[in-house]
């Protein structure tokens, strides 16, 4: 009862935070806020497998990049009015990019899955990072939508009953999927499969001799983070107007791992505090000075080393 | 001809560059069992500290004294305050402590050198070129490097093999606890081992210096393409990290020389070139998931 309370608290703060902005004059928080909803969904994303199947992926940032270029290129044949290869439609609609978006990132992390499934521990860690980085070198080269400079969204996309256009009404489009996936990731964690899930990161060796066919439990957890990413993506550059390989590179997917770690891995809300905590002190560090990264590499150093659970532990919140 | 025996030379160099640093990881990770994404770091105050150097004496000489001192000196200040903590850790924790070593290592570069790239002239006596084969004239300071990283890889072949250290190291890399048991002081040849491998990377820094930029963001451009070498060669095999530092030197080399050159046959120059670079990236990476599909542990797994 006092976790729902505390939840429907949050969430009101989240709701009104546009409008606390505007009356304290500081406008430009709505859009860190929109940046922060956005890297929560794919935070959250990378938990079910970071934080409950042990998989560790440095790589997840490619769904992330997939789902933005998704938009950025629908976008890009939709202004020029020519399919894509002569088959497919552009399209500047969210009810089709989203979903579109989602798939392309869920495909290629099915395929992606499937062949670094078949490895384990730090080689897991390096054949996600490859995977990553031949997609990443991919969209350098594509110069037909932008290579290394990126492609610019001229309009963010449509949305029926919304005008995206307005930084406000596009925040809640984010909070509310952001919602709509933490309810997602929580009703997975607690159903038979988040169960195998868990018992694969706890002990998989034990979990096959059960007689339970581990591999596509895990790659469905893989499919599903990769999707979560696409749809994080796909948001973010309506957000920015702008994607570019830089989306995809190594350093975000290390920046999407921290943030699991910071909030707390493995607990429902951790990722999201994480995005919230590293963002934040982006901002903040950043405005006094700009080394920043001079200090926040030393205060990464300290969480891992010294604060075991995260934020999340703080506040009595742990895994399990 | 004339090309292509050009281009493996130039493989060939990039092949000895990429085995200093993956001999020193492949071994950090052998015996201590820990990712250190900061290797890429210590090449980088390697080649900073050789420039400064240079810069104040003008002895290139003196520069790589300097570079490689100080790298090994930064490796083993890492180890003693970081890294020594993280051994018994997952490899999760490990990957996010040593990425906020980068962030701290390259944003103190930019604090004391600033974000412009540094140029490091060629130690004099090897500013001309040499003609390696008939008709081939290549440049003398690139031989020196093909030669300077032979000579460690027999340097490191027999240190390991034939020496008391060596076998303490490859005991160490098999049965760590049973080497402990048996009364070795441990930490300190982790020390020792860490600052070895940061010494071989100091050691590629200084040698890139002259070949190509002195800049911030420098190391992790040949960080990722190290830990390719060391998963392909197999975790903790000094012998598999020179042949496949080699073998992805080559692959490389080759891919970036050729591939634009067939794809201006069916597009546009400049589209040609673009994708073809994008594609002799994406190679070694392919190369890399290919090995490991085949062959999971790598080409020449140490923990057999």
């Amino acid at each position: 009862m006092r976790d729902r309370l505390i939840l429907a608290v949050l969430l009101a703060a989240a709701i009104a935070l546009p409008w606390v902005a505007t009356a304290l004059d500081q406008p430009a928080t709505t859009g860190v806020a929109t940046r922060i909803a956005c890297l929560a969904i794919a935070a959250v994303s990378l938990n079910l497998i970071l934080g409950h199947g042990g998989m560790v992926s440095f790589g997840h940032a490619a769904y992330f990049g997939l789902g933005g270029y998704t938009v950025g290129i629908l976008w890009e044949h939709f202004r020029l009015a020519e399919p894509i290869f002569g088959l497919i439609p552009g399209s500047n609609q969210l009810l089709v990019t989203l979903p579109a978006a989602m798939l392309v990132s869920g495909v290629a992390a099915a395929i992606i899955g499937a062949l670094s499934l078949r490895t384990s521990g730090v080689q897991f860690i390096m054949i996600t990072l490859a995977f990553a980085q031949m997609l990443f070198f991919l969209f350098v080269g594509l110069k037909a939508y932008g290579g290394d400079d990126g492609l610019m969204v001229r309009r963010r996309n449509e949305v029926p009953f919304l005008d995206l256009r307005d930084l406000n009404q596009l925040y809640w489009l984010c909070l509310g999927l952001l919602v709509v996936w933490l309810y997602f990731q929580h009703r997975i964690v607690r159903s038979r499969f988040g169960r195998v899930l868990e018992g694969i990161r706890q002990n998989e060796r034990r979990m096959a001799a059960l007689g339970v066919p581990v591999y596509p439990y895990k790659l469905v957890a893989f499919i599903i983070a990769g999707m979560g990413c696409g749809m994080a993506g796909a948001l973010t550059v309506n957000y920015l107007r702008f994607v570019s390989p830089d989306l995809m590179a190594w350093q975000k997917s290390g920046e999407l791992m921290i943030m699991v770690i910071l909030g707390g891995m493995g607990t429902l809300l951790g990722p999201v505090v994480g995005a919230a905590a590293l963002v934040g002190l982006e901002y903040t560090l950043g405005a006094i000075t700009e080394h920043w990264q001079f200090i926040l590499g030393p205060i990464l150093l300290l969480v891992v080393l010294f604060a075991r659970g995260g934020i999340m532990a703080i506040f009595g919140v742990r895994r399990g | 001809m004339a090309l292509i025996a050009e281009q493996l030379l130039n493989g060939l160099q990039f092949g000895v560059m990429l085995f200093l640093l993956a001999a020193g990881l492949t071994l950090i990770f052998g015996i201590m069992g820990v990712i250190n994404l900061a290797h890429g770091s210590l090449y980088m105050i390697g080649a900073f500290a050789a420039a400064l150097v240079a810069q104040q004496t003008g002895s290139w000489w003196l520069a790589l004294l300097g570079g490689v001192l100080a790298a090994a000196a930064a490796g083993m200040v890492m180890e003693l305050v970081v890294l020594r903590r993280l051994y018994a850790r997952d490899h999760l924790d490990q990957v996010l402590a040593t990425f906020g070593l980068i962030l701290f290592c390259n944003q103190g570069m930019v604090i004391l050198f600033g974000r412009q790239p540094l140029f490091v002239d060629l130690p004099p006596a090897f500013a001309g070129a040499i003609e390696v084969f008939p008709g081939v004239p290549y440049p003398s300071f690139r031989l020196l490097i093909i030669a300077v990283g032979l000579a460690v890889a027999l340097g490191l072949y027999l240190l390991i093999q034939r020496t008391r250290i060596g076998m303490l190291v490859r005991a160490g890399a098999t049965h760590r606890e049973m080497v402990r048991a048996l009364g070795v002081d441990i930490r300190l040849l982790y020390t020792l081992v860490f600052g070895l491998g940061a010494l071989l990377a100091g050691l590629a820094g200084v040698m890139a210096g002259p070949v190509s930029a002195v800049q911030v963001g420098m190391g992790e451009q040949i960080l990722i393409l190290t830990f390719v070498v060391v998963v392909i060669g197999g975790i903790g095999s000094v012998r598999g990290a020179f042949a496949a530092a080699i073998l992805v030197g080559m692959v490389q080399t080759m891919l970036t020389a050729f591939v634009p050159g067939l794809l201006r046959g069916v597009m546009p120059a400049s589209e040609a070139d673009a994708l073809g670079a994008a594609l002799s990236s994406m190679g070694v990476y392919l190369l890399m998931a290919l090995v490991l599909l085949i062959r999971p542990r790598g080409l020449f797994p140490a923990h057999a």
